[in-house]
Order: C-alpha cells, then structure tokens, then sequence
C-alpha cells in the first residue's frame, strides 16, 4: 500500500514566510441549483526543480510538468476553473516560486496562480510545493507541501489541485479518492465482470478479481482498505469483503439464500444488504467481523439498496411495497420507515450525499436518469438525461455523483460523472467497459 | 407478497388442467436486425441414444425449459403452467434428478431490484413444481437478475425473452 507522506510546512528559504491571507478577489461563485457563472480563468505553468535528478518517478524536470498537468486535469474536469495548463504557459524558475511575475501574469487573463516545485530528496522521497496566489490582488493565498514516494506522485498532485480547489470554491476537497468498479468486458449475454479500482481520474487502474465469477456492486468502507461486493463464486451469490492490503477476500455473508448490494455504515462497523428469502427481498445488517445476519426491514416487497446517512442513524433504501419502486427513509435499527419520493416514475439505488443534505437516485420513467432530492423528499432535480444512466455514488465533498451509462442496444456500460448544476457531464475513461461505480472517501 | 405467490401457485396448480389447446411457439420471433443466440443443437436422428432421466432427455421431454414472464410481473400465466406441468411430470418420473431454476429480468431494471426480481421469478417457478409433486429438496434457484440475457437487443421483444426462469437439471 502506498500511503501519502505528509504534509510539510513551506517556510524554507528561499521561501518568504506565508502572508497572511487577505480579502480575497479572487472567489468562485458556485451555485448548485443554476450553474456558475463562468469558470475561473488559472494559471498553473510547469513546477521547476529544484534540482535535475533521476527519481523512481522519471526526472523531476518532466515530473514538474506532469504535477501542473494533473492539476490542470483536475480543475478543468470540476467545470468550476478554466485553466492555462504548462502546454500554453512559459516556464517559471525556481526563485520565482515565492516571487510570482505578477505584471507578466495579469497579461493572461488568469484570476489565479498555481506555482510550485518538485524536489528528490535524500531518502528516495519526493516532496511537491504548492502556492496559490490571486493575480490581481497579487498575494498568496495559501500555500501547502506534500512529501510522497516516487510512485504516489500524482497524490501530490491532486492534494494540490485540492488545496487549490477548495481555498478558491469553499467546498471540499475531493481530488485525492479513488473509484472501485465492475470492469466489464465480452458478450452482452455473458459479459465478464472484475473488480477494478483506479484513481478518480482513471489513472493508476489495477484490476482485483480474475473474472471467473461474476461481481457486482462493489463499496468502499470507511477505511478505504476494505471493499464490500457481491459475488457469485461457487453459483453461491452473496457478500464478501476483499482487502486491499491483502489482496484476499473473505465471506461476509454465509447463507444459502440470494444476497447482495452491501453498503458499509460510516463509522465501518455494520454491512447492510439485501437478503432474498423465498422470493422476498429485505435488508439485514451484519457486523463487518461477520456473524449472524439481522433483519432491518419485513414487508412482502422487494426492499432493497439500503445507503446510510454520513451520522450514521439512518438509512435510505428502494422499497415496491407500494405497487413500484420508492424511495424510503428508516431509522439505522429498522425503525420509522416513511416513503419520500412522490413523483412520477419509479425510483431506485438511493445515495446519501455525504455532506447528508441530499439523496441520489436512478429515476426511471421510460429512460433512466440520475438526480437529486432533499431526505426528505423535496427538491428533486435531475442531472442526467441517458438511456440507461444508472447507480450514482458521491464525490467525497458532495458535489459530483459518479454512475454508469448503458448503451441502447450493445449494452455496453461506462463510468461517468456530473457535477450537481448537471451541465458538467464527463466520461472516465477506463480500459473497459465499466459499471456500478463506487466512489471511495478522500485518501489521508 | 411471497405469500400470495405461494397461495397463488398452489391455486393454479389445482385448477391446471392437462389440455390446452395453444402449443407456444418454438422460437420467438428474433429481434429486428439483430442476432438471436444460437440454440444448443440437438440430435435427431440417434435420440435413442439419450440416457432416460438425463439433462438431455429433459430438454426433449419437456414442452419447454423456460417460462416467461410479464413486465415486472412474477405471477405464472396459464402459458407457463403448462410448460411446468410437463417438467414437473418429467420431474416426478425421475425422482433422483436435481434442478436449478434461473430467474432472469430484463436489462429495464435496475440492478439490484432485478436480482430481486430474478428471485422472485425462479421462486414462483419453484413453488409451483413444489405444489405439483415435486420435492423441495431437490430444487436449487438462483438469480442472474439482468446480468445473463438470452436475447442481445433493447426492444420489447429482446425485453420478453429475457424475462424468463429455466429449468436446468443438474447432471
């Protein structure tokens, strides 16, 4: 497992102490419900070496390219910045880091700068500087430094991005998460399906599970080292957790009935699902050490796709106890279950946002759509307009949904992402074809 | 909801009678423009080489190995009942053979409630062969929900097909 670092504190010379920051001119404005206004004009030109050197990572010249580059990616996929990548920009020396060309800057149309550098150190490690800075106020606004091995390079760079975003936008960050997913590949009518997980912009994809078994709807827990599933090894469909520090997976659920779509609680303790006994389909819970499963909901319904709010005390899920698919709210225990979804159509596969102030669904009304509503069922929007756009999963601040969008016809499924105005649409590219995304926390 | 399967299977197997005039057709019509799976070639000319009581034998006997079902429906319609009557005559014929039901929905779902779906359809299958004469014991289900489609297009007639329960006898 790789694992970030550390944050340092840029105060080296030749580095002039962090200023305090001051009124900012420079401010995004979001608005989730109608767009933004325009995006912001940045800059963010290559990060000079400190020195040349060789590292695991490639040579810190062309790695200082990279890092803008990444960062580059990262804004300009949140539809928030428009940004001047090192492609278009000249380089910046190192002294000029702390020091920026502020007049030369004003003359690019960026609002915001990004600068930094790139240094191998000593023990093999490397550590990436990052200074945000308002061109027309022409101060810094925040400053932070990453120290990463060489092959968590592009942490460095999306903990940047982040910084940046989040200083500039005020919302989370969210840049620095992984996605796991079903990749899927061969015939619509026996399709083969593994794990797969990746870095939020599709880099860094490695493949967990071999395809011999079919799986679905995989879930990261809190921990982000565990990934609930559902597999149907041995013809035996149910849940198992698999360890990203081991690689190995074990059972979760031992029964002979049909079980499936877990979600980890977030304090990592409980795994709900849905059980199918006789043809009805509830939802259990089941401690994550394993252990007897416990009924949450009993109605002679399917209920099913039980996701849990960000404190934990309740818990959202689809129920056709009414005739069609709902959504419904209940207490964690299974208690003061209530319907909120009163539109048109059917809905299913409900996420609660973790920021906890909404809920995302698949609205099927002859196509299938992602959108948004209240918890408690009020101010619904939908964001998506596909075919077969299904099964959203939150960005770690809340504000990009991932799903999956199924063609007409090939059926062939792709990860997608959009943002909560729902003009920013974006395709995440993977080597496959891709389903059931799950988007994991922020990374530490 | 299960119950009412239940109770309306059981029903319907005490009203099932033995003669229906309609046979199902053979093939469904293909989908326009696209290619329908090519079906497992069955010997003609040597079926006394079939072993009584095999999978072989069950798929000639049997008037059909599927049933099909209606839009997010789970019910047995009197098509289906007699394609179960004869599995479960064959079934009751060979007492020692085993059997897995497959309950599948079409790609119209989404993926979770359609393995609900799928359950409910290899369920509803199961009970009736139960209340028919059939052992519980030797009958094992599972839900592909819409992951296993027989019929590859996005139109009604790919959606019909897919919405099915087969009966597999386990060799």
């Amino acid at each position: 497992m790789h694992r970030l670092i550390g944050k340092v504190a840029l105060a080296l010379a030749p580095f002039a102490a962090l200023v305090a920051a001051g009124p900012a001119a420079a401010q995004v404005e979001v608005d989730v419900v109608g767009g933004i206004s325009a995006p912001m004009p940045i800059a963010i030109p290559a990060m000079p070496a400190v020195a040349p050197a060789n590292t695991a990572a490639g040579n810190t010249v062309e790695l200082g390219k990279q890092l803008a580059q990444v960062i580059t990616n990262d804004l300009k996929k949140s539809g928030l910045f428009r940004p001047l990548g090192p492609d278009l920009l000249r380089p910046v020396s190192f002294d000029q880091v702390s020091a920026p060309a502020f007049d030369y800057w004003g003359t690019t149309g960026a609002q915001s700068l990004v600068q930094g550098y790139v240094r191998a150190n000593g023990d093999g490690t490397l550590t990436v500087g990052c200074y945000l800075y308002d061109v027309f106020a022409r101060n810094e606004l925040t400053r932070q430094g990453f120290v990463v091995q060489p092959a968590d390079w592009r942490r460095a760079a999306h903990k940047c991005a982040d910084t940046v975003y989040t200083r500039l936008t005020g919302e989370g960050p969210y840049f620095d998460s992984r996605i796991v997913y079903a990749s899927e590949t061969g015939p619509k009518d026996h399709r083969i399906k593994r794990l797969a997980i990746m870095d939020q912009d599709g880099a860094n994809h490695r493949f967990l599970t071999n395809g011999q078994s079919i799986v679905l709807t995989p879930r990261f827990a809190p921990n982000q080292q565990t990934i609930v599933y559902m597999s149907y090894e041995g013809q035996r469909p149910t849940i198992y957790a698999y360890d990203l520090n081991t690689g190995r997976s074990r059972k979760l659920v031992s029964s002979n009935h049909l079980a499936f779509g877990p979600h980890v609680s977030p304090d990592g303790r409980w795994v709900v699902f849905t059980m199918s006994i006789g043809g009805n389909a509830d939802i259990y819970r089941v401690p994550m050490s394993g252990g007897a499963p416990q009924q949450l909901t009993n109605t002679p319904g399917i209920d099913t796709g039980g996701s849990f709010s960000p404190d934990g005390t309740q818990i959202v899920f689809e129920s056709d106890r009414s005739g069609s698919q709902q959504l419904y709210v209940m207490n964690a225990d299974g208690s003061n279950q209530h319907r909120i979804s009163f539109g048109g159509g059917r809905y299913a596969t409900p996420m609660w946002s973790p920021r906890g102030d909404l809920i995302a669904f698949t609205k099927m009304t002859g196509n299938f759509r992602i959108g948004v509503m209240s918890p408690s069922g009020g101010n619904e929007k939908l964001l998506t307009d596909g075919w077969g756009d299904e099964g959203p999963s939150w960005s770690p601040n809340g504000r990009v949904i991932t799903f999956f969008r199924n063609g007409r016809g090939s059926g062939n499924a792709e990860i997608w992402s959009v943002d909560l105005t729902g003009v920013n649409e974006r395709h995440i590219p993977t080597p496959l074809g891709g389903s059931d995304p799950n988007w994991g926390p922020l990374r530490p | 909801m299960a119950n009412m399967t239940a109770k309306l299977a059981i029903a319907a197997a005490l009203v099932a009678t033995a003669g229906c005039a309609k046979k199902r057709p053979e093939v469904l019509p293909p989908a326009p423009a696209e290619t329908a799976p090519t079906p497992t070639p069955q010997p003609t000319d040597n079926s006394n080489m079939v072993q009584p009581g095999s999978a072989q034998d069950f798929k000639q006997t049997v008037i059909d190995d599927t049933i099909h079902f209606a839009l997010d429906a789970y019910d047995i319609d009197p098509e289906a009942r007699r394609i179960l009557d004869s599995q479960a005559q064959w079934l009751v014929k060979y007492p020692n053979t085993r059997i897995t039901i497959e309950g599948h929905a079409d790609e119209r779902g989404t993926r979770e409630y359609n393995l609900a779906l799928g359950d409910r359809r290899a369920t509803s299958a199961a009970n009736y062969l139960i209340a028919r004469g059939v052992n519980a014991s030797r009958i094992n289900t599972i839900s592909y929900g819409k992951e296993r489609p027989i019929a590859l297009g996005s139109n009604e007639a790919a959606w019909a097909q897919n919405r099915r329960a087969v009966t597999v006898v386990i060799e």
